[in-house]
């Protein structure tokens, strides 16, 4: 797929930053070639981002010299960075949602927005990339806002194209179609970034890759010809720990029972719940696939208690047997339910506080107040405990939450949640965009739990993940949820399918 | 007949000032920066706009003093919640407290002077319309612009790319810095603009609508002009009538009083309020609507760079 291997488009030689003390890249040495498909593979914290946003120009290396089409550059800015041909979709999307997809474009791509609708059209047809350049963004799913970005770099005519972690937000099907749409740009010689640790895609899609350990490269790789137990060796230094799963008992009491559940969101834009029936035992873990956008986050909004039902209807949300529809969240965490948001900082956590504040957020029922006066001992021991339940890495409980890496905090809100000890557990999106090594321990954690008697519930985008550790399978689509197979029964294409919205493959699967 | 006929006529020029100064802090919110200070500079503007006409009889100098002004007092603003990141309300209420304290030192002479009220225009023939003639083409001309300004204010905000960027800096700064807007720049010239409508507002005030000197005279008008932005959820046609209807109302309360209806006079006073806020209330109860107009980075400093 290369078409030229003489000179390289891109060339890192040894690119070296620092924050104090903290080297993020240490002498990292890089070359891209036109139409290559180029992977970054690393654990969350190896330094793919700080060195990605260095070739975009986001900051300067200390270190080292950047060479584009064999000319040292500096790049001091993203304006640069574009003009020189090198474009970027950031993890955390660059989108205002109160405006249309084309106004967003137009703030960039200065143009009249009716040329502009007619090429968004072109692009996305050209590369596979559907959207509806009037549609506002806010009515959008991530996947929608992702090929958004995508076509928003592409308009600009990039030579390198950078993606950072742009599958932790799709369903398979659309990272098939991501897939697809690369490998046409890659073959019309546009070079691109992949930045991933997700073993198996890189396996798919990239032609080679360059593994980050700890801000260092620890080697390169022809992914194709590499099997995934040495690359991710190279990538977290160890071997993977399997998650042990052992069988479950499926006669445990109803935690959770969702009878009948309707609900219509004030904003006409967001999915309706319609007629969702689901009962979670003590001692199973329920999993909830799905492409997001499909009702999830409105099904743990009312679980949860941040959105509440009407008296009426109360008893289609039963814990225990109770209705407890209408109680706020405190209320229903008092009869020992948990939760973990898909949304780690700000909604999992309060940003600007320190991780032994946090910790109070849910665990103030466990001691942690006295006479209303916090018990700030035993508020640190507490977020201690947390914090060495599942090895988090962080300065120390004082340290803001905003200043743990996604995964850090991640492990930790599940560390909270469950030094709680819930009867039921809501978590949503449990490994979103964290890394290898602490997805591993939040599942073996969940697992733990469960076998502890804990009725819990996954809401996941990631099939791989569910089938790993759910007892249960059922899946969202269009606000409605399937009847839930045994996984040991279901397969990843029968899934597949039903998050397209074919449920009558969880019939097939249930028999 | 006669007495709504005159609440009607009356009813735009006593909500000129509220629309103007409500117009100038809607642009400045829209860019994330809420300035609290209209109050102030409105007094400030009236002050001077009264001395400049008395001493030299030119309206137009008087607006463009009294905007100068306001806009020097939107400068100080600007400079300590934009580059000292200062916190916005503390930064406003200081700045409004020194526009009041100018305008009462440098309106100490002119206390209870007057001025001769200046004609409004009479547009040929309309004018001549029975009951509408008198409403809506007997006004002075100031009220005219004001409508205008408004309406254009209302396409450029929408539809325009200097609208678009305004909008974008006050959803979210960091990715509009991301992208290469200067957001500092933007907000000086919205922040800018907040003071220049001031400006206008408080010289209207002074010399056309009660053309006569007192300190205090602004009675709050920089007040209702911020909750008119915040009750007409950041739109500018219901700023605008939400602005008329408190002049009507304010009217109306006068025109009540001397029917001598037995109402006492403190309920009549505050209907211009509580009606304003219960119908913006019920025309703005949608929330999403709410969630797409307010500016999502209101009040929240911006340093550049992080």
């Amino acid at each position: 797929m290369t078409i030229s291997k003489c000179s390289p488009l891109l060339e890192l030689r040894n690119v070296t930053k620092r924050y104090g003390d903290f080297i993020a890249n240490d002498a990292i040495n890089l070359t891209v070639h036109a139409g290559d498909i180029h992977a970054i593979l690393g654990e969350n914290g190896a330094g793919k981002s700080t060195l990605m946003k260095t070739i975009f120009g986001v900051h300067q290396p200390d270190e080292g010299d950047i060479l584009w089409k064999d000319v040292p550059v500096q790049i001091t800015n993203p304006a640069q960075a574009r003009d020189l041909g090198i474009g970027m979709v950031f993890q955390h999307f660059s989108l205002f949602e109160t405006i249309s997809v084309a106004e967003n474009i137009s703030l960039t791509i200065p143009a009249p927005l009716s040329d502009l609708v007619k090429q968004i059209r072109a692009k996305g047809e050209a590369f596979g990339l559907p959207v509806n350049p009037q549609a506002s963004v806010h009515g959008l799913s991530v996947g929608e806002r992702q090929r958004v970005e995508i076509i928003r770099c592409l308009l600009q005519e990039p030579e390198l194209l950078i993606l950072d972690e742009p599958t932790s937000v799709l369903p398979p099907p659309a990272i098939e179609n991501l897939f697809a749409t690369l490998r046409t740009l890659s073959v019309n010689g546009i070079a691109i970034l992949y930045i991933s640790h997700k073993l198996e895609e890189i396996r798919a899609l990239c032609d080679q890759a360059t593994i980050l350990r700890s801000g260092a490269v620890t080697g390169t790789a022809d992914p194709k010809k590499t099997n995934a137990k040495d690359l991710a060796t190279l990538m977290i230094g160890q071997d993977i720990p399997q998650p042990t799963h052992p069988k479950t008992r499926m006669n445990g009491a109803p935690q959770l029972t969702l009878n009948q559940l309707n609900y219509r969101d004030p904003n006409p834009n967001i999915v309706a719940l319609k007629d969702i029936n689901l009962t979670v035992r003590a001692g199973e873990i329920v999993g909830i696939a799905g492409v997001s956008g499909n009702g999830q986050l409105t099904l743990a909004r009312l679980i949860s208690g941040e959105d509440i039902l009407t008296r009426d209807h109360a008893s289609s949300i039963q814990m225990q047997g109770q209705p407890v529809g209408h109680l706020p969240p405190n209320a229903r965490r008092k009869r020992g339910l948990s939760f973990v948001p898909e949304d780690r900082l700000g909604r999992g956590a309060a940003p600007l506080m320190s991780i032994s504040n946090n910790g109070l957020l849910t665990g103030h029922r466990l001691g942690l107040v006295k006479n209303g006066l916090i018990q700030r001992s035993k508020r640190d021991s507490f977020a201690e405990n947390c914090i060495t339940a599942m090895n988090v890495q962080t300065q120390g409980v004082q340290a803001l939450a905003s200043s743990l890496s996604g995964g850090n905090l991640q492990k930790y809100i599940v560390a909270r949640e469950m030094a709680v000890n819930p009867l039921l557990m809501v978590v949503a999106q449990p490994t979103w965009g964290i890394d290898v090594g602490a997805a591993t321990l939040v599942h073996q954690r969940l697992i733990g739990l469960r076998d502890n008697g804990t009725a819990i519930l996954v809401i996941s985008e990631d099939i791989e993940e569910l089938f790993e550790i759910s007892d249960r399978l059922t899946v969202m689509y269009d606000g409605r949820l399937s009847n839930p197979v045994s996984t040991c029964n279901a397969t990843c294409e029968q899934i597949g399918q039903m998050m397209m919205g074919q449920f009558a493959a969880s019939l097939e699967a249930a028999e | 007949m006669d007495m709504i006929v005159f609440i009607l006529t009356g009813a735009f020029a006593t909500a000129t000032p509220l629309l103007l100064a409500a117009l100038g802090e809607l642009v400045t919110e829209k860019s994330g920066v809420i300035n609290l200070s209209v109050e102030g500079m409105m007094a400030l503007a009236a002050a001077m706009g009264f001395a400049t006409v008395y001493t030299t009889g030119s309206y137009l100098l008087a607006f463009a003093v009294a905007a100068g002004l306001a806009m020097l007092l939107s400068i100080v603003f600007a400079a300590l919640v934009l580059i000292f990141s200062a916190n916005q309300v503390a930064s406003g209420l200081a700045a409004g407290i020194l526009g009041l304290g100018l305008s009462a030192l440098l309106g100490r002479e002119y206390e209870s002077f007057t001025l001769q009220a200046p004609s409004g225009l009479s547009v040929p023939n309309l004018s001549n319309i029975p009951v509408l003639g008198s409403i809506l083409f007997e006004q002075d001309i100031v009220v005219y612009l004001t409508v205008t300004t408004g309406l254009c204010l209302m396409w450029i905000i929408q539809h325009s790319r200097a609208g678009l960027i305004l909008r974008v800096v006050g959803e979210d700064p960091h990715i509009a810095h991301n992208l290469g807007f200067n957001v500092l720049r933007v907000r000086f010239l919205a922040i800018l603009f907040g003071g220049f409508m001031a400006g206008l507002a408080g010289a209207y005030a002074s010399t056309i609508l009660t053309p006569i000197w007192s300190q205090g005279m602004i009675l709050g008008r920089g007040w209702i002009a911020l909750a008119l932005v915040v009750f007409g959820t950041w739109r500018v046609l219901r700023v605008m009538i939400g602005a008329y209807l408190f002049g009507a109302l304010l009217l109306a309360d006068l025109a009540v009083q001397t029917l001598n209806l037995g109402i006492p006079s403190q309920v009549m006073t505050s209907m211009p309020y509580v009606m304003t806020i219960i119908v913006l209330a019920i025309v703005s109860r949608n929330a999403l609507r709410i969630k797409l107009n307010a500016p999502v980075s209101l009040g929240q400093s911006y340093r550049p760079g992080q």
